[in-house]
């Protein structure tokens, strides 16, 4: 029995035992790489891509929201005389309005990336939002007189904090005794919404006045032109040294960088994007009433032809922060490359040695103080604390993540991505507003069929670029 | 008789370990010493694998000891049998299929440069050095471990396990998804790594390379210890009846 097998696979042993070749034992028959050996000819716009290295799915979602943006834009100015959409305002109303879902939405995808989900989130916005409210017009104002500097301060860090220790909590479920993430915070979905009546369902308002900055509901939460501009421009030269950092660092070991016209473009994007916003946001100027306001508490009279721009709104630059931090944690430090080990093959990151129950706590603990800041933003921007904040926000969210690229199966997504879709989302609902859908019910409905569709095109694009 | 004298650079003594009643590992003892590669096989079930996983850190064992060069060792967890240096590649690979080859090599031993980052191209280019030495024609380096062959696949867990300066290797299987020519690779690196005096446990169901490349071979069945041949003194009819029969040759202990 010379060259018999072990173990008894038939049709393994036949090919084995007689030498022929058989396909399927041969995956790979002579270990050469054929993609890469000759370039095959492609189009310009694929050339363009690799050499770019945008990522189309990337591309196609960007052109996805500008299409939104012209339709309801010309669906005004065809149906009722003015196309309100793209206009400083709405823009700008837009970033304020994306803010606290994007907030929320980057910490979803890593969520849904480690093959978990969160949908407790808008019910933990809801109970921390109250519980700051409460405690800014309960106890720290009578304690340190109204507008005490340390109020928002305080309030801030026990919002973020509280957040976090409820992630970390209900992280520990999931990891430690193995509920599925879904029931725990289905669970939490309904005990932070019960525990928000905290209240007793009444609203507590007026917050803080340093602290309601943080909510860009009106001119003084946003940065004025100047300060708007120099940011913009900062941003650019960071942009232009990430870029010129990323070729030195290639070609220190010896890689062929990208082509410089490929860089190049790439960088003078970017920074086109960034100054057009500061230009947009600049260019949306204050109403009269708040110009009066401003210069009474001067205690001076309106100067003739005064004019302000609004400037970056505050939660809109808390975004910017966020999602470069998150987008740093997840692609350059070993916590995001374990998120997606953990979400591409949980066995295989465990016998890496890394440590995948505690992995999730902090992941969730993570998520958790998002909802915290995102809590921040919300009850700011309403002036007012209300136990019925962040209803349905949770599945804005995970919608978000997942028409932002987040796959469900785990193992792929982007923050970037994820802030796209958030703004997907909400432009197709400030959108029916302007155009006068506003009522909920088709808001709602639209929404549902955008999410839908844009998964159903993911999978058509995924199933052709296989 | 073991024809090796001294100190083992490994012993699993007395081992068991039972899931839900069934004892999948039932008081076996195995040892391997340096420059060695002993074999070790069985039908499927047998308890192979999870006895080997005992040293890997992939279970806990229920009873018995781990010795490394003589002294005992506790190993918990995966980060315990690498803190050893011991490296094993594992049957289904244990690759991150959406991360690429160099995130896969380094997974869980990211190299860290300034600040706390991981230094990517610094690792890619690590990657690149011992895949130019382990499969030549390697180029995908870019691109997640999903778009790789089955043989590419097999060679970034081959190169992960060799890259970390191993001293005792476990390899489950390590040539079920390969063509002739890739085996032919494996083998090759087998006894490049056993003249550089690695311990190799070698679990293979294909009788032939197990003549060829073991110089001792313990045969399980049913979770327990048939017993350990040196495979130049038996033939291949030997070891088969070792494994399927449980029948013991005069020449095994």
């Amino acid at each position: 029995m010379p060259r018999a097998l072990v173990q008894g696979e038939a049709s393994a042993s036949i090919a084995h035992a007689t030498g022929t070749a058989n396909p399927t034992l041969r995956l790979d028959e002579d270990m050469t790489d054929h993609s890469n050996a000759t370039q095959p000819t492609v189009g310009p716009i694929t050339r363009f891509l690799r050499a770019t290295e945008i990522d189309q799915g990337f591309l196609s979602r960007i052109g996805a929201l500008l299409l939104i943006w012209l339709g309801f834009h010309l669906y005004g100015e065809i149906f009722l005389e003015d196309g309100l959409f793209l206009t400083p305002r709405n823009l700008w109303n837009l970033s304020v309005q994306t803010a606290y879902i994007g907030i929320m939405a980057t910490g979803m995808v890593l969520i849904i990336i480690m093959r978990e989900i969160d949908l407790s989130i808008g019910s933990i916005m809801g109970f921390v939002g109250v519980v700051m409210g409460l405690m800014q017009v309960g106890w720290l104002s009578p304690a340190l007189g109204l507008g005490h500097p340390a109020i928002w301060i305080i309030t801030v860090l026990a919002g973020i904090l509280m957040g976090t220790l409820i992630g970390a909590f209900q992280g520990v479920l999931i990891a430690y005794l193995a509920i599925p993430s879904f029931i725990v915070t289905l669970g939490g979905l309904l005990i932070w919404r019960g525990a928000a009546f905290v209240s007793s369902g009444s609203t507590i308002a007026p917050l803080d006045d340093t602290f309601v900055l943080f909510g860009g509901a009106g001119p003084f939460a946003a940065m004025g032109t100047t300060g708007s501009w120099v940011l913009a421009l900062l941003a650019c030269a960071a942009v232009i040294w990430i870029s010129m950092s990323g070729r030195r660092a290639r070609s220190r070991h010896g890689f062929a960088p990208r082509p410089v016209w490929a860089e190049f473009f790439v960088a003078a994007f970017a920074c086109a994007v960034i100054l057009g916003s500061a230009a947009i946001v600049n260019a949306y100027v204050w109403a009269p009433g708040n110009l009066k306001i401003y210069f009474e508490r001067l205690g001076q009279p309106v100067p003739e032809g005064a004019a302000f721009g609004h400037g970056f709104a505050y939660p809109l630059l808390l975004l910017v922060v966020i999602v470069v931090a998150m987008t740093v944690l997840m692609n350059r430090t070993r916590f995001g490359r374990y998120v997606f080990a953990i979400g591409g093959n949980p066995e295989a990151a465990a016998l890496s040695g890394i440590d995948t129950r505690a992995m999730k706590v902090k992941v969730f603990a993570l998520m958790g103080a998002l909802a915290g800041i995102a809590a921040i933003v919300g009850s700011a921007r309403q002036n007012s604390a209300t136990n019925a904040m962040g209803v349905f926000d949770e599945l804005y969210v995970i919608a978000a993540a997942v028409i932002g690229g987040t796959s469900l199966a785990g193992g792929v997504g982007t923050i970037y991505g994820a802030i796209i879709g958030a703004l997907v989302l909400v432009s197709l609902q400030t959108g029916m507003v302007l155009i006068g859908f506003g009522d909920g019910s088709y808001q709602r409905m639209v929404t549902g069929v955008a999410l839908v569709l844009a998964v159903w095109l993911d999978i058509l694009y995924r199933k052709r670029i296989k | 008789m073991n024809p090796n004298k001294g100190t083992p650079l490994v012993e699993l003594r007395d081992i068991s370990i039972a899931f839900g009643g069934i004892r999948a590992v039932d008081h076996v003892t195995v040892d391997l010493y340096p420059g060695e590669v002993v074999g070790l096989l069985g039908h499927n079930g047998a308890g192979k694998s999870t006895l080997i996983k005992c040293l890997s850190g992939a279970y806990q064992k229920d009873s018995g000891q781990i010795l490394i060069n003589g002294q005992p060792v506790e190993i918990n967890n995966p980060r315990d049998a690498r803190h050893h240096n011991i490296e094993t590649i594992y049957q289904t690979l244990a690759l991150a299929d959406n991360l690429d080859a160099a995130s896969n090599l380094f997974l869980g031993r990211e190299i860290v440069g300034a600040g706390g980052f991981v230094d990517d191209t610094r690792m890619e280019a690590e990657t690149r050095k011992i895949m130019a030495r382990l499969n030549p024609n390697f180029r995908k380096f870019n691109v997640p471990v999903s778009a790789l062959s089955g043989g590419q696949r097999q060679s970034v867990a081959i190169a992960r396990a060799v890259y970390f300066n191993a001293k005792i290797l476990i390899m489950d299987e390590p040539t079920a998804a390969l063509g002739p020519q890739e085996t032919r690779m494996v083998a090759e690196l087998i006894q490049e790594l056993k003249a550089q005096g690695l311990g190799i446990f070698l679990i293979e169901h294909d009788i032939h390379s197990v003549m060829h490349l073991c110089d001792r071979a313990v045969v399980m069945k049913n979770g327990q210890r048939v017993g350990c041949v040196n495979v130049p003194e038996v033939t291949d009819e030997d070891i088969l009846g070792m494994i399927i029969l449980g029948k013991k040759p005069p020449q095994a202990y």
